[in-house]
């Protein structure tokens, strides 16, 4: 297991090489040269343009530009320069990580916890009333873009009278030290991005609970546990369920990866302080490090979660062996 | 020699199988009940997209100053005395400002009632990009003085319904053009890979995990900013269709690759060859056509993701240009929270969205079901 693990992340040393040289050059051949906008800025000094120029290599050409750039990632651990906050990028993206950690997890446990018990229920109840209106419902939910469903939801409680949507907190709470009134502030105000983001993940969770145990209903083994007289509960929760679950551990390490940037469009209308905005922004303003910084580490996120959904898949299921 | 053996090859597999198959498949498609109502459901949008401009009472670039962000207008069939007409009509819409707050407040005259007339002339359009015409399908009589806006209008007083239907044109071709490039090099790729395997199956496998491990809308949103912002919008159009297409044909490339993978080794395939058929001819001609239901499946699946992908590009402003319009670019005005409050109508292009989305999953399962071959008829 060990093993594998080791050679996953060796594996990954190449890769990351190929995905920054592919970050930097998608950057490259965005219109403007690195930093344009800020050093064009009079308030600039030319001593601090020169001396930015040089630190990050751009009076030199482009491949030096990257190796530059790259030597400083593997050296010192630095990602290059903000030209609109001032400040080294690494910083600025560990700041937003906390609240897109908790808005991507509470996401993350809001959908599953409703979509697979109503995946299992479906499945077993088929052709209910409830099934169809399921099956509806998941079918609507995987065709709505999750920015729509923020419009929409905003516009509900606007017209209901509402005046603060958008955000995480209301205005007086922002920057205030945490209290009770606080997370209850915050209560009211995550469930729309909460709806809004977990419900196109939801619907497809539960699309796939439903089939799943649905084709594995189908099976002998199903058939033979009822043949020998196991309660049905035992049948479907111990027999069917675990089974048919397997598929649905590997979505669950892909999760977080693509929450962070599946996002980012809900959370530029929501306004939440979350990585997507913060991206949006730095792509607009051509804030270049701050750009492919994010390329590379959404791209990480992805291989690590990639490894992660391997490494959940084989720990439940032992059939699959790593190696 | 070569010529006459394939085209007994191919006359041979016509009457074998291919048809039987084929019909069976069409046969299936047909029975499926929401499938069937999907694609009627796309045959509409398509069309109102194609006529948009007959469809519409108005052009989609008039501007109208003394209607901005007009409601939709209420149709009538019955008046104010109780009197039911067959032919429907509006009310005059008359613009006020609120007596305390001094907004902009439409109301409705219900003294003056104008008629809705089928095939009226009015402002020009160019039918199919063509012939340029005045011809309505509906719409008020000439010299009325007000205006059927069935969406609303927008900032400008431009009508949403028009705007609706033509930038439909963009959304829906913009996944056609982009699946189109998709398959192409998806086709090609995937079938280098999977029919020669070795060192270059292994190259064009490892590039596209490279490519797969950018997760889709930031590297999507960063590549749109490489379009010059000097571009017309019609380049504009092209250059979204590609950044589209940049990640998309890796997913068709995978599936071409296993199937290839799977035929290769088939006796057919071994004849074709020992008759002495090229490399191209065997891909192309022999086993290509015998994927193209899976293909055909997997780019009707892909649909949704490629009208999701563009609607969100041009909504942030990363995709389509004015002049030019599409769904997208449409719900864009919503952003600003206080015009998402007072015209909530500026919303509605995203139910086209969501329709044609659905009406799309609705055929691909469909489809996926009818090519199913182990399915009972």
């Amino acid at each position: 297991m060990m093993n594998y693990i080791l050679r996953r992340f060796l594996y990954m040393i190449p890769l990351m090489i190929l995905i920054s040289i592919l970050s930097f050059t998608v950057i490259k051949l965005q219109p403007g040269e690195f930093g344009s906008q800020y050093f064009s800025n009079p308030r600039v000094s030319p001593e601090t343009v020169e001396n930015l120029r040089a630190r990050l290599g751009l009076d030199q050409p482009t491949y030096m530009q990257y190796l530059t750039w790259v030597k400083g990632i593997v050296t010192e651990g630095d990602f290059g320069y903000s030209f609109a906050y001032k400040r080294p990028v690494a910083e600025l993206i560990w700041e937003r990580m906390g609240w897109t950690v908790v808005v991507a997890g509470s996401t993350i446990l809001f959908t599953w916890v409703l979509a697979i018990p109503i995946g299992i229920f479906s499945a077993t109840h088929k052709y209910s009333i409830f099934d169809y209106v399921f099956t509806f419902i998941g079918f609507i939910g995987i065709s709505v873009p999750n920015f729509f469903m923020a419009l929409l939801l905003m516009y509900l409680v606007l017209s209901m009278g509402g005046t603060e949507v958008g955000g995480l907190f209301s205005q007086q709470y922002i920057g205030a030290p945490w209290s009770i009134a606080k997370v209850i502030d915050l209560l009211k105000h995550i469930w729309i991005p909460l709806i809004a983001i977990g419900t196109a993940g939801m619907a497809g969770i539960l699309r796939q609970m439903r089939g799943n145990l649905l084709d594995i209903l189908g099976e002998q083994y199903v058939q033979t546990a009822r043949a020998k007289g196991l309660n049905e509960n035992v049948v479907i929760y111990k027999h069917a369920v675990r089974n048919a679950i397997n598929p649905l551990i590997s979505m669950f390490g892909m999760q977080l990866p693509k929450l962070i940037s599946g996002t980012i469009i809900s959370a530029i209308v929501l306004n939440l302080p979350t990585m997507g905005p913060f991206f949006y922004d730095a792509l607009i303003n051509q804030d270049q490090y701050l750009v492919m910084t994010f390329l590379m580490f959404s791209a990480f996120m992805m291989l690590i979660g990639n490894l992660i959904a391997d490494l959940l898949l084989a720990l439940v299921d032992p059939r699959i062996r790593l190696d | 020699m070569d010529k006459q053996n394939e085209k007994i090859e191919t006359e041979t597999n016509k009457l074998d199988k291919s048809v039987s198959y084929k019909a069976k498949i069409v046969r299936r498609f047909l029975r499926h009940k929401i499938g069937m109502f999907g694609a009627v459901i796309l045959i509409i949008i398509y069309l109102s997209a194609i006529f948009g401009g007959f469809i519409a009472p108005y052009n989609m670039l008039q501007k109208n100053e003394e209607y901005t962000y007009a409601p939709p207008t209420k149709i009538h069939f019955i008046d104010q005395e109780g009197n039911f007409s067959l032919r429907p009509f509006v009310y005059k819409l008359e613009k006020g400002r609120d007596p305390v707050t001094f907004a902009v407040e439409y109301q409705v005259n219900r003294e003056v009632k104008y008629p809705i007339h089928f095939l009226v002339r009015g402002e020009k359009y160019k039918l199919l990009g063509l012939f340029e015409t005045d011809l309505h399908l509906f719409g008020l009589e000439e010299g009325a003085d007000s205006k059927l806006f069935l969406m609303g209008t927008d900032r400008f007083g431009r009508d949403l319904f028009a705007r609706t239907l033509i930038g439909g044109r963009v959304s829906l071709s913009v996944g056609l053009f982009g699946i189109l490039l998709s398959f192409l090099i998806g086709i090609i790729m995937g079938g280098i890979s999977g029919y020669y395997g070795g060192w270059i199956d292994n190259l064009i496998q490892r590039f596209i995990e490279l490519l797969r491990s950018f997760p889709r809308i930031p590297i999507w949103l960063a590549l749109s900013m490489i379009l010059p912002p000097e571009w017309s919008s019609v380049k504009i159009y092209f250059g979204i269709v590609t950044v589209l297409s940049f990640i998309g044909w890796t997913g068709i490339a995978r599936v071409v690759r296993g199937q290839f993978l799977s035929y290769r080794d088939k006796d057919f395939v071994d004849a074709a060859r020992a008759l002495g058929a090229s490399d191209r001819s065997i891909m192309f001609r022999h086993i290509l056509p015998n994927t193209m239901s899976y293909l055909i499946v997997a780019a009707t699946l892909s649909f949704p993701g490629m009208i999701l992908a563009e609607s969100s590009m041009s909504f942030l402003g990363l995709g389509i240009k004015e002049p030019m319009t599409s769904w997208g670019l449409l719900l864009k005005q919503a952003q600003q929270m206080s015009v998402l409050k007072s015209s909530p109508w500026i919303l509605a292009p995203g139910i086209f969205i969501i329709v044609t989305v659905l009406a799309f999953n609705f055929v691909g399962d469909a489809m996926r079901d009818a090519i199913d071959p182990f399915a009972v008829d």
